[in-house]
């Protein structure tokens, strides 16, 4: 970060005034796939944005456009990547993913959509990268493959791609309630030498810019999403870790109990958006 | 060789003879410029496709010349004319001497 | 009044851009665009270059050429290190001496297409991209 940069963050984020939403055309991927960008808010948003919009709607055509074709989306080139590890045996049990759960698509369709969630027999919230290590280390004797590495990022946007289109609709009631608390209480809190919380941007500032970048809402319904700006497939979590870095704050870790009640959190947050993971961003 | 290098191609099935269509092609490499610097401060080594061939039944379609300037993931869409029934080649050279291939076939009616 | 090739090149570049570039990064431009022409002069139409006004990250910046009749086709960015881009040579089952392809550009700056026709003569069109500066990023 310069420190022009800093100073023009640190003076209350000199936003410059908004132009008018990027071409606003619906996100249909594969000519089939049709996406909800833009959707009246859950009530327990508590009218906190008058409409929730996806990542994808504050991106520039060019960058839009590649997130609607497979082909073109360089993501899915890690999400076959994905998909071949599913099928392939591994570990002492020499069982692949698909030995238990069979074709991804007949099984995977709705995870993405309703993750992180309540697992009742470990008596805690996971998300979809937990999980995965949870089976390749206790049903395949497999060495796990660690929360955001490359081969969890592929199978996670494996897992992502076949439920693309499903309504997110994480539950954030009963036993996932109280994680879901600590989530909304720091996405609400200020870090850092900038004092900027999730929301002075994400919230109260989305469609502004700070320089040239254009707030989104941070949604995560995109997740993992292949960013322009590193050429690969990007966690949630380490997405988290870069914001709050950038406030100048000591950061939580990748996998923390802080990070995965962020994640229920902000998915929350984006219920009523469909699953477009992985998508492609800035 | 790069790691996890797959080249991917987009061609239609079919065709009418003397149809002009559209290829698509991608491959996953990381197209290291020579212009980056690792966290110690030394350069990373340029490592790049530098060129990407397409002929059809043996004939050119089209040769390109990559430079270090190619984003990662090298993603390149052109047209060929396709005279009949055959078979396109596909082939694309990496710096370390690596050369990846595919090809796909077309029914021309 | 009489201008030499390398003042005249430099001309066509655009003289904002041109006051904009460093000596070095003038001589490179110039340089690369006489190995493809072989020194002649590009003249104008004939060629079309798609390229967007602004680029949202200039990792990744989507182009595209065309020429009709042409036999090659190069791409050069005025910016960068170093300026070439890449050089498409079409042969005889080419649908159209056409090309998109994604590029990287180290900053605002002009991107050149020069066309080699079949005749030997060079057309040469060019757009200035400008790419955004991130506040943040994460």
């Amino acid at each position: 970060m310069t420190m022009s940069t800093l100073k023009t963050a640190a003076c209350g984020l000199a936003l410059l005034a908004a132009p008018l939403a990027a071409n606003a055309e619906d996100l249909v991927v594969n000519g089939e796939i049709e996406m909800i960008t833009e959707t009246e808010p859950a009530a327990h948003l508590d009218g906190a944005v008058p409409t929730v919009r996806s990542g994808w709607t504050f991106r520039a055509s060019e960058t839009q456009q590649l997130q609607m074709d497979d082909f073109e989306n360089p993501a899915m080139i890690d999400a076959d990547n994905g998909m071949s590890a599913w099928n392939t045996a591994e570990g002492a049990e020499g069982k692949s993913c698909a030995d238990c759960h069979g074709a991804m698509e007949d099984s995977m369709g709705m995870v993405r959509a309703t993750y992180p969630k309540w697992n009742e027999e470990a008596g805690e919230v996971r998300n979809i990268q937990m999980q995965v290590d949870d089976c390749r280390v206790n049903q395949m004797g497999a060495e796990p493959y660690g929360l955001d590495s490359r081969p969890m990022l592929a199978m996670e946007a494996a897992i992502s791609s076949v439920g693309r289109g499903q309504v997110v609709d994480v539950a954030i009631d009963g036993p996932a309630a109280e994680t879901w608390e600590m989530g909304k209480e720091l996405y609400y809190t200020r870090f850092g030498q900038l004092d900027l919380s999730c929301a002075s941007c994400h919230e109260l500032n989305y469609d502004n810019y700070i320089r040239a970048d254009h707030l989104s809402q941070g949604q995560i319904n995109g997740f993992p999403t292949y960013r322009l700006k590193n050429a690969r497939l990007n966690g949630t979590h380490s997405r988290f870790r870069g914001c709050i870095r950038d406030t100048r704050a000591e950061t939580f870790a990748v996998g923390s109990e802080e990070f995965l009640a962020l994640e229920l959190y902000v998915a929350s947050r984006g219920n009523g958006l469909t699953v477009e993971g992985p998508a492609v961003r800035n | 060789m790069a790691d996890n290098v797959t080249p991917r191609v987009r061609v239609p099935r079919d065709a009418a003879a003397g149809d002009t269509i559209t290829i698509k092609t991608l491959i996953s490499h990381p197209m290291e410029s020579g212009q980056r610097k690792d966290s110690d401060g030394n350069t990373i080594p340029r490592s790049i496709i530098n060129r990407f061939t397409c002929d059809f039944n043996g004939e050119s379609v089209m040769e390109m010349i990559l430079e270090p300037a190619i984003s990662t993931n090298p993603f390149i869409e052109f047209q060929a004319v396709v005279p009949e029934s055959g078979t396109f080649a596909f082939t694309w050279y990496d710096d370390d001497g690596s050369v990846y291939e595919e090809s796909k076939d077309i029914a021309v009616s | 009044m009489s201008f030499s090739r390398r003042e005249t090149i430099l001309m066509a570049l655009g003289a904002a851009a041109a006051t904009a570039l460093p000596m070095q990064a003038r001589a490179a431009i110039e340089d690369a665009i006489a190995a493809f022409t072989d020194g002649a002069e590009p003249g104008e139409g004939g060629i079309t270059l798609t390229a967007p006004e602004i680029a949202e990250n200039g990792n990744t910046v989507p182009v595209e050429v065309s020429a009709p009749g042409a036999a090659s086709i190069t791409i050069l960015a005025a910016g960068n290190p170093t300026p070439d881009v890449a050089t498409f040579n079409f042969g005889p089952l080419a649908g159209a001496q056409a090309a998109s392809t994604r590029i990287r550009l180290a900053g605002t700056q002009d991107v050149i297409a020069i066309a080699k026709m079949e005749d030997g003569s060079f057309v040469q069109a060019s757009q200035e991209v400008k790419v955004t500066i991130g506040g943040c990023g994460g």
